[in-house]
């Protein structure tokens, strides 16, 4: 399973080390997503708890779904994925993240099969999912509908998929890109660019062109005197997330 | 790697035991450990101790299936009244009064003897199989690096994924881990036990407050009260000294005759009073609850209230993060759980210390701004609703348990 950790040396591991602890830091350069990262779980588990008849109280709710999580980066979403009882993939077409989300999961005792690859790779290779993660990924590919077509041929019959992005407007361009990447140095200047940004109608179209139902969208809010996210079933207007299904 | 429990808490005092049992319904495992045995802790006899506990709390108590047994020993608190007196004077004119009609969620709290809450909570962990109770087992040292553990005065040493430190005011978990405390002492000490007395107390709570620091005369069941009495070390000791005709004789003027002759009831009790308010609740694995985070000054008769808060708090954020897929001894989700009960643990210390600095006093231009204020918030039924939510525990945002809901 550990090819790539037993094939590099020592240096390399504590390099990854290193960087793990960079992912994982709460107060570190990944704040903001830690910051999300409740109410995105928030979201997802109670999407998936629902769609596949799941109760969250019991010990292993997710057992026997297989989940893909694209994006993965340090493993911020597959960990507590893998942690609520799914077989997870986690996906990045950043090689480098690869092995450090693997040294983390180790650490965290947690069994993840991360792999450098893309969707479309994935979808081409015939491999098929009961859920989709797909979360903060479609605002910077080159091609969402064609990215978005290769989700819905990785899920299986009545699987779902979760996507969030950003919304386009001058409130997200204020948020996104002079708040957390200017402002606030949340982000590398340059994540985003915010002529890719997506509306939720041009998504819902998107997606069901794709072939998939769209069936919920909420947006994430932030509010800046707390400093917590929630979500809101009316204010879609910076970050948000949907939910949708492929027919049975 | 196998661990011995999920959580591991130090102190099987009445919080350590009860976030025990919280902990337990959302399917945590738990080991308790408390250096004293089981014998020590929870005794038949009356020995003088009880709790106001706030509604809230009793919720919480609801909530582990312990308050149906419980409230048949309890005397629910029906009119709160506060006045200011002197020694062998009257209450001063004007005075508080509080009475659980003018809110919606009946008795603003009740009364309990320490034996019955303390057995409840003993009987409560032995039946559970989830909860390890180890009684007779002192913690000396720990590691909370990258999990939790813990050792044992004879070597032994437990593991697990979190350590809660539920260790009283001095708290040996917060000086291991390095959390500094925050406090001072008031050079007051509190002289506390029970009464049996000739005429009922209609369920109304006292609180008077006499310049050498206040007395509460709180009812138990039938003709018993319970008293909280306040004094300076000096006149403590003395007290403390005599013998019990002694310490009635002293205790019978300051409240004057309205309970009908009086005797003592159990044993009695002196404590010293102060604020100890710990630096941080949590580091990595490791989180306070209870007078292990905060030791208040009991005035308000809220420290336990203050506790089970915590209690309810640090079971819904734990749970709500596991419910998630997190890692429930991260720091980060830890410190939902500080940021939660530190502000109202910092407000009420200040609060509860204010209020005693200014009852504590025998300055006529304090006395005559007292009886004016406690005039004036008696005057205003808005603002004496809000004291009696307060008091009820029913103010800020409250947790899941706390409401009356499962977790
Ligand atoms: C005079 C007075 C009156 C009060 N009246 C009220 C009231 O009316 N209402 C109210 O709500 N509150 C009241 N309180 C406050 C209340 O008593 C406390 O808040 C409450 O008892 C705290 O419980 P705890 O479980 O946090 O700590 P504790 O009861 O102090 O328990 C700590 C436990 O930890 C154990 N321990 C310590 N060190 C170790 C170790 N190293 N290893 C293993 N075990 C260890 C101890 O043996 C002990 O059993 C009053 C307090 C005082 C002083």
């Amino acid at each position: 399973m550990n090819t790539a950790t037993q094939t590099v040396d020592a240096g390399e591991i504590a390099k990854f080390e290193a960087m793990a602890a960079e992912w994982w830091d709460p107060h570190g350069k990944f704040k903001p997503l830690h910051m999300l990262n409740p109410t995105r779980l928030d979201y997802i588990t109670a999407q998936i708890a629902a769609e596949f008849g799941r109760d969250l109280k019991d010990a292993s709710p997710f057992a026997g779904l297989r989940l893909l999580d694209i994006g993965c980066g340090g493993g911020l979403l597959s960990e507590p994925m893998a942690r609520l009882g799914a077989d997870v993939v986690g996906a990045d077409a950043a090689e480098r993240n690869i092995p450090v989300a693997r040294v983390h999961a180790e650490q965290s005792g947690l069994e993840i099969d991360y792999r450098f690859t893309t969707a479309e790779a994935l979808a081409e290779a015939g491999e098929q999912f009961d859920v989709v993660l797909n979360m903060e990924v479609v605002e910077h590919v080159a091609d969402p509908q064609g990215y978005l077509t290769a989700c819905q041929q990785l899920l299986k019959p009545g699987g779902l998929m979760i996507c969030s992005t950003i919304n386009r407007n001058p409130k997200s361009f204020a948020m996104a890109i002079v708040g957390a990447e200017y402002v606030m140095r949340w982000l590398p200047k340059g994540t985003h660019e915010w002529q890719k940004f997506i509306t939720p109608d041009e998504l819902f179209a998107l997606i069901a062109n794709a072939g998939l139902t769209p069936v919920d969208r909420k947006g994430f809010v932030f509010n800046p005197i707390t400093w917590t996210w929630s979500l809101s079933d009316r204010d879609l207007s910076v970050n948000y997330v949907t939910a949708s299904t492929k027919p049975a | 790697m196998a661990h011995d429990a999920d959580i591991l808490i130090v102190g099987g005092g009445l919080n350590g035991p009860c976030l025990a049992l919280a902990l337990s319904q959302a399917g945590f495992s738990t080991v308790v450990l408390d250096a004293l045995s089981t014998e020590n802790r929870g005794a038949d006899a009356f020995d003088g101790r009880s709790y106001a506990l706030a509604l809230a709390s009793t919720r919480l108590l609801a909530a582990l299936d312990l308050w149906d047994d419980l409230v048949a020993q309890a005397q629910p608190i029906l009119e709160i009244t506060a006045s200011d007196g002197r020694a062998g004077e009257g209450p001063s004119p004007f005075f508080l009064h509080f009475d659980h009609a003018e809110i919606e969620e009946g008795p603003m709290g009740h009364m309990i003897e320490d034996r019955y809450l303390r057995q409840a909570l003993l009987a409560a962990m032995e039946a559970d199989p989830r909860i390890t109770h180890r009684p007779g087992a002192r913690a000396t040292a720990q590691d909370t690096a990258t999990g939790a553990s813990v050792t044992l005065e004879d070597g032994t040493t437990l593991s697990g994924r979190l350590l809660v430190g539920a260790d009283g005011r001095q708290s040996g978990t917060a000086a291991r881990a390095g959390i500094k405390r925050t406090g001072w002492e008031y050079g007051q000490t509190a002289l506390v036990c029970a009464i049996a007395h000739e005429k009922p107390h209609n369920g109304i709570a006292h609180q008077f407050f006499m310049p050498p620091g206040p007395l509460a005369i709180l009812p138990l069941p039938g003709n018993r009260s319970s008293i909280v009495w306040s004094e300076t070390h000096a006149a403590a000791a003395k007290l403390t000294a005599m013998d019990d005709a002694g310490y009635l004789d002293h205790l019978r003027p300051r409240f004057g005759d309205f309970l009908g002759e009086i005797r003592l009831e159990g044993r009695r009790f002196s404590y010293p009073l102060g604020l100890s308010l710990a630096n941080r609740f949590v580091a990595p694995h490791l989180a306070l609850v209870g007078d292990a985070a905060h030791g208040v000054h009991p005035i308000a008769g809220q420290g336990l209230n203050l506790g089970f808060r915590d209690v309810a708090a640090l079971a819904e954020v734990l749970t709500d993060a596991r419910r998630r897929g997190e890692d429930f001894a991260a720091l980060d989700v830890l410190e939902r759980y500080q940021s939660w009960r530190r502000f109202d643990t910092a407000a009420l210390a200040a609060a509860t210390d204010a209020f005693n600095r200014l009852f504590s006093n025998d300055n006529p231009v304090l006395r005559g701004a007292r009886d004016l204020g406690l005039g004036v918030v008696n005057a205003l039924p808005g603002i004496r609703r809000r004291f009696i939510r307060e008091a009820a525990g029913l103010a800020g945002d409250l947790p899941r348990l706390l409401q009356g809901r499962p977790l």
